[in-house]
């Protein structure tokens, strides 16, 4: 059975002129394995992922003919019940570090307080938990850095923080949005590396949401890629390269490699895609 | 052991955490004692502090027994600011009013502020008709004359200290709100929040551990402007004999029982009335100082 089931997922804003689509309705499957979605800025990647954790902000409206997660309708879930799943069981890892820790409260008690809430434990063993979490995501002096404010470190170990706080309760299902655009490309593979760890580690399913197709097929099982708010291309990461969709080919066509003497890359034809 | 020396406070890389915070208080006391205004605010404050602290003490007579042989007397050596219609000491009366005084304006920031704090984050993090509804309210309030509210309020529930606390917290809480309102929604969207929602905190813990925290320094420094204006409506209240009851010295109803006698004794409601402007002007002062300490954009060098 699939972990995450979506039948025709739509997302929509209100605008001058009527409803906006960002995503006009996809549908994918996802078992536990690690699938990739690529698509250019405002290809709707990200509010796919955040549909999943049905965190659209009003007055954005989400529909679906079917959203399982497990079994369950996230569709039709209560606040409460979809409050419990998040972080427990579904997780998402964003963007930036910089912004996503509360810049106020020590590292060790923000990823304590996920514990507080959705487990029974005390003060002691919640502490233990987040010291064996801060070294699964291979961070050297747990104890250090549990005292530690965001700003006192760097972006890579920020990211790293962020990864344990979302894994330490061993979700089913892991979705990071451009986990690693703010970081530095060695430690993008640093974090990308303890995040695959996990994911085999544990089974959890995992999608990465990114723009770098390179990275995504790297690290990843299965590819969509998106395209104004639509799936244009679905295939195992090692068919990316015979893929048929012009955009999918237009957008492998752009990618310089080391070894090649072109004095221009290729700009993707819009006309032909009949998008924006 | 750590020498507490000024090149160790100002030390540009602070070897502990402990070190970095005292020597930011450092730098702090020494912007505000830069500041003269202020430390004159700061020395009439600790001032008030020791006298309603000290106030037996310190008193030479009773605040409140009589001697109808020594009625309004003028001010001499023995009394030193005089005597009232009932024969009593004004000085110790002055000096036993402060903690009155410092009674009503604690009890009004700490019942207002967080009541504001409260109202302003769930309005500033929930938005739409909450905000609408919660907002619409604080600017009710708002738009009455503070005195004339509180005056209302105390008329409705009787006259007397707690009541005369109960009507002026209601009369400050909405500024607090406004402010809270504005702080929250400087961050409502920021990521740090989504993350902990997506965590699955309810809102309740989003509220009181993310957002307040983060509104208070804010709030605090406004409640320490606001104290003047408390000390006065206070004042207010007790002229018009809404607040503390006779015999209790409260400088607003000593000013109030003196008025039938200003023109022949006039120490009887003047010497309340130089407690009150030197009170209020110190925490006016003072105020002032410390937002000028603890916001960097006023900051001139």
């Amino acid at each position: 059975m699939s972990l995450l089931t979506i039948e025709n997922l739509r997302v929509s804003f209100p605008g001058e002129q009527g409803a906006i689509e960002v995503v006009k309705g996809i549908s994918f499957e996802l078992g536990r394995e690690r699938l990739g979605i690529v698509g250019e800025s405002g290809s709707g990647k990200s509010m796919t992922g955040r549909s999943i954790l049905r965190l659209i902000e009003k007055p954005g409206k989400v529909t679906a003919d079917r959203m399982e997660f497990d079994g369950l309708d996230l569709m039709t879930l209560s606040n409460k019940r979809m409050r419990a799943l998040r972080g427990a069981r579904m997780s998402m890892v964003m963007q930036d570090p910089k912004f996503s820790l509360n810049p106020v409260m020590r590292i060790g008690d923000q990823i304590a307080e996920v514990l507080s809430f959705h487990s029974t434990l005390n003060a002691r063993e919640r502490r233990k938990r987040v010291l064996e979490s801060l070294e699964a995501v291979r961070i050297t002096d747990p104890e250090r850095v549990y005292k530690l404010y965001p700003h006192e470190v760097s972006g890579g170990m920020g990211q790293r923080i962020m990864i344990a706080m979302m894994v330490i309760l061993e979700p089913d299902l892991m979705i990071a949005d451009e986990p690693t655009s703010a970081l530095d490309v060695s430690v993008q593979a640093q974090v990308l590396d303890i995040m695959d760890d996990l994911v085999t580690r544990t089974g959890m399913g995992l999608i990465i949401i990114s723009h770098d197709l390179n990275m995504v097929a790297r690290y990843c099982d299965r590819i969509l890629v998106m395209f104004n708010g639509e799936i244009v291309e679905s295939c195992q990461a090692s068919e990316l390269a015979n893929a048929r969709h012009p955009y999918t080919q237009g957008l492998l066509a752009s990618m310089p490699t080391l070894d090649e003497h072109r004095d221009r890359l290729p700009v993707l034809d819009r006309t032909q895609l009949g998008g924006v | 052991m750590m020498q507490l020396s000024h090149a160790w406070l100002v030390d540009e890389n602070p070897e502990t955490r402990f070190q970095a915070g005292a020597g930011q208080t450092y730098r702090m006391v020494r912007a505000l004692l830069r500041n003269p205004l202020a430390v004159v605010g700061l020395v009439i404050i600790i001032g008030l502090l020791i006298v309603a602290a000290f106030a037996p003490v310190l008193a030479p007579y009773s605040p409140i027994e009589s001697n109808l042989g020594a009625r309004l007397l003028a001010p001499s050596a023995d009394h030193w600011m005089g005597t009232d219609e009932l024969g009593r000491d004004i000085l110790s009366r002055i000096i036993h009013g402060a903690r009155i005084t410092l009674m009503i304006v604690l009890l009004v920031a700490v019942i207002s502020a967080p009541v504001g704090l409260l109202v302003g984050t769930v309005a500033g993090y929930f938005g739409g008709w909450v905000d609408r509804v919660l907002m619409g309210l604080t600017d009710v309030f708002l738009s009455m004359p503070k005195l004339i509210l509180a005056l209302a309020f105390v008329a409705a529930l009787g006259p007397g200290i707690e009541n005369a606390v109960i009507a002026i917290a209601i009369t400050t809480w909405p500024v607090y709100a406004r402010i809270a309102r504005a702080e929250t929604l400087t961050f409502r969207n920021a990521e740090f929040i989504s993350a902990i929602q997506m965590q699955g905190a309810s809102h309740t813990r989003v509220i009181l551990r993310h957002i307040m925290p983060l509104c208070l320094s804010s709030t605090i420094v406004r409640v320490t402007l606001d104290m003047a204006g408390i000390i006065l409506t206070a004042a207010g209240l007790g002229f018009l004999g809404l607040g503390a009851q006779p015999p209790l010295p409260e400088w607003g109803a000593m000013i109030s029982s003196g008025r039938a006698f200003i023109l022949d004794q006039w120490w009887v409601a003047t010497m309340p009335g130089f407690a009150i402007v030197i009170v209020s002007l110190g925490f006016c002062l003072f105020g002032d100082g410390l937002r000028d300490v603890l916001d960097p954009r006023n900051r001139t060098r």
